[in-house]
């Protein structure tokens, strides 16, 4: 009865005070109490952290530095891996390869959900369609959208060369062609993400003020004027956030070229993801996939550095 | 009212601008359905023709004679039913582990301030820099050698379950969630009487739906459409998702009863996101102008 009382006239800081009266001694046990409760709820996921994800990262930097065969003790042997991983011919394919295969996912499966969002947002009708529509090849599982690329690109039967043939234009190997692996991945790997894209792109479009474009436009602004000078600026922050964060992604990428090309024709489609999963399951060599993972780690970790840094003040703009 | 938007109203309202409109309207219909849903189609259909016909050219956009035997033999020959139902087991638990766990520590994190809460929290939002892929390799030799009690996780549905739950981008979700609910109700229920876990399970979690549907979607999608690490863990064929089978199979697998499986492995998400798009939608548009 008091309790209700109090809870009603007085402040709640208040009535912490009335309801735990601090004698000396009960209050540090009571602390106490209270952390282990903390705790117990905090228990079960800090667990799961420290063991999946925190030390996991300490431990790629300690394999990179020694020979590691699971069931032996390892052994240290310096720099012993990175040199060994230097000098392997796949390394240079391999970062070539993951670095022009980000750059041109960044041109295409930039600019092209750029346009379409673009596009749809001056769209009045059927508005839910074009997003579920564009949506849809996310949700396939990116297992099934390779191996159904991997059937497109087909040299015979398959369905980028047949619509080509049908248009009278000369076929292609795509992915089978060393020159054309890499673009044909990342045509796969536009059509499966772009949706995510645009519908991220489509909303920050949403959320600049009208009145903007109408001042623009009695300014005498033209149609693409009022894209640069309007749309872009307003947008920056957006497109900043979703090229770094497809960078990320793209630098990761294994499921296409371990599915569609397995890596070839002739390391053409290799990426580090790939070469680490090769040195770890094929050569058995952890310590070289350590390695490999420690400098992928360092260049991703910038990115993402950057990232965080860019959505934190982003955050304090709003 | 709509806001406008790169054209004015009244540009669309000319004569001229109604003729630029509908044509890049239907330009934009043809566009997607060729880009987008045509390769659905063509898959959809390619399962149901003859071995022959799928492999002539040039095609034939319907099939002569709708087959459906390889939408049967798929689920048979290659045990879909076996690989689909271990790829349920695996979504669910993530989902149940990540829901539970991540839940209780965002609910502690957010508001029972405990001892090196700061630094707890700055160790999870760490994680968000370093990519999973990268660290895939020794995630893999953690869990088929436990640090302590020396178990291994291979083969065993935990080993998916379990690291689903270092989830540091749901976690966050949940958390930032947790800290905008007003104090006040949660100190009345206290006042009240209620536990840490009353207030929990009856104030917070029955006002943090909208949050719990998007951390479940994200949860139940990762582990779905997840291909590398479950490719990792389970060496045992028959204990491999969908997503593993699929690959491990096709090489020696006639083109149209693989093609029916990829038709087959496909529905459970794309239903759910015919039936959730208003909600998956939303949650992609909303989480991203607020970074």
């Amino acid at each position: 009865m008091t309790r209700t009382a109090t809870r009603s006239s007085v402040e709640p800081t208040a009535v912490r005070q009335v309801q735990a009266p601090p004698p000396a001694g009960g209050r540090g046990r009571r602390r106490l109490i209270d952390q282990a409760r903390a705790y117990a709820f905090l228990i079960g996921g800090l667990i799961c952290f420290a063991l999946f994800s925190w030390y996991p990262a300490i431990r790629a930097v300690v394999i990179a530095f020694q020979k590691y065969t699971p069931g032996s003790s390892p052994e240290w042997v310096g720099t012993a891996n990175f040199t060994q991983v230097w000098h392997d011919p796949e390394f240079a394919a391999a970062w070539r390869n993951t670095l022009v295969f980000t750059l041109l996912a960044l041109l295409i499966g930039f600019a092209v959900p750029f346009v379409l969002a673009l596009v749809l947002n001056e769209l009045r009708h059927w508005k839910a369609f074009f997003r579920i529509v564009v949506y849809l090849p996310v949700m396939i599982p990116p297992v099934v959208t390779a191996l159904l690329w991997k059937w497109f690109y087909d040299p015979g039967a398959g369905l980028a060369n047949e619509t080509l043939r049908f248009l009278h234009l000369p076929t292609s190997n795509w992915s089978n062609g060393t020159d054309t692996a890499l673009i044909s991945l990342v045509i796969v790997a536009t059509w499966a993400n772009l949706g995510g894209t645009v519908l991220i792109y489509l909303a920050a479009l949403q959320s600049i003020p009208g009145e903007l474009y109408e001042a623009a436009e009695l300014d005498g602004a033209s149609l693409l004027q009022r894209v640069r000078y309007v749309t872009v600026p307003q947008t920056r922050f957006v497109i900043l956030m979703l090229m770094l964060l497809q960078i990320i992604a793209t630098m990761q990428v294994f499921t296409e070229p371990f599915v569609i090309t397995g890596g070839g024709p002739e390391s053409a489609t290799v990426t580090v993801l790939y070469l680490i999963y090769k040195y770890a399951f094929l050569y058995n060599d952890f310590g070289g996939a350590c390695a490999l993972s420690v400098m992928l780690l360092v260049l991703l970790g910038v990115f993402s550095a950057v990232y965080l840094r860019l959505t934190r003040s982003g955050e304090d703009d709003l | 009212m709509t806001t406008r938007t790169l054209l004015s109203p009244a540009t669309l309202a000319r004569p001229r601008g109604k003729a630029v409109y509908w044509t890049v309207f239907t330009g934009v219909v043809v566009l997607f359905a060729l880009a987008f849903l045509f390769p659905v189609y063509w898959m959809v259909t390619g399962a149901m023709k003859s071995p022959d016909e799928i492999a002539q050219t040039p095609p034939t956009i319907i099939p002569k004679q709708w087959h459906l035997s390889g939408y049967t033999d798929a689920w048979d020959l290659m045990q879909l039913p076996e690989h689909l139902w271990n790829t349920v087991v695996q979504a669910a638990g993530a989902w149940a582990f990540q829901l539970v766990l991540c839940t209780a520590a965002a609910y502690a994190l957010s508001k029972l301030k405990p001892a090196f809460g700061k630094l707890i929290l700055g160790g999870i939002l760490a994680t968000l820099m370093v990519p999973a892929q990268a660290l895939v390799v020794p995630k893999y030799l953690t869990v088929a050698d436990l640090p302590l009690i020396h178990t291994s996780l291979l083969n065993d549905p935990l080993g998916i379950w379990l690291p689903a739950v270092a989830n540091a981008f749901n976690l966050y979700l949940l958390k930032r969630f947790f800290d905008q609910l007003p104090r006040d109700v949660m100190e009345a229920a206290e006042i009240d009487g209620a536990g840490k876990l009353r207030t929990l399970w009856s104030i917070v979690l029955p006002m943090s739906r909208p949050v719990l549907g998007v951390v479940s979607i994200f949860a139940l999608v990762a582990v779905w459409q997840d291909f590398l690490w479950p490719l990792m863990v389970f060496s045992d064929t028959d204990k491999q998702p969908i997503s593993v089978a699929l690959v491990q199979l096709s090489q020696n697998i006639q083109l149209t009863v693989l093609i029916a499986a990829m038709v087959i492995a496909s529905i459970p998400m794309v239903a759910m996101f015919l039936v959730f798009q208003r909600h998956i939608i939303a949650g992609i548009s909303a989480g991203s102008t607020k970074g």
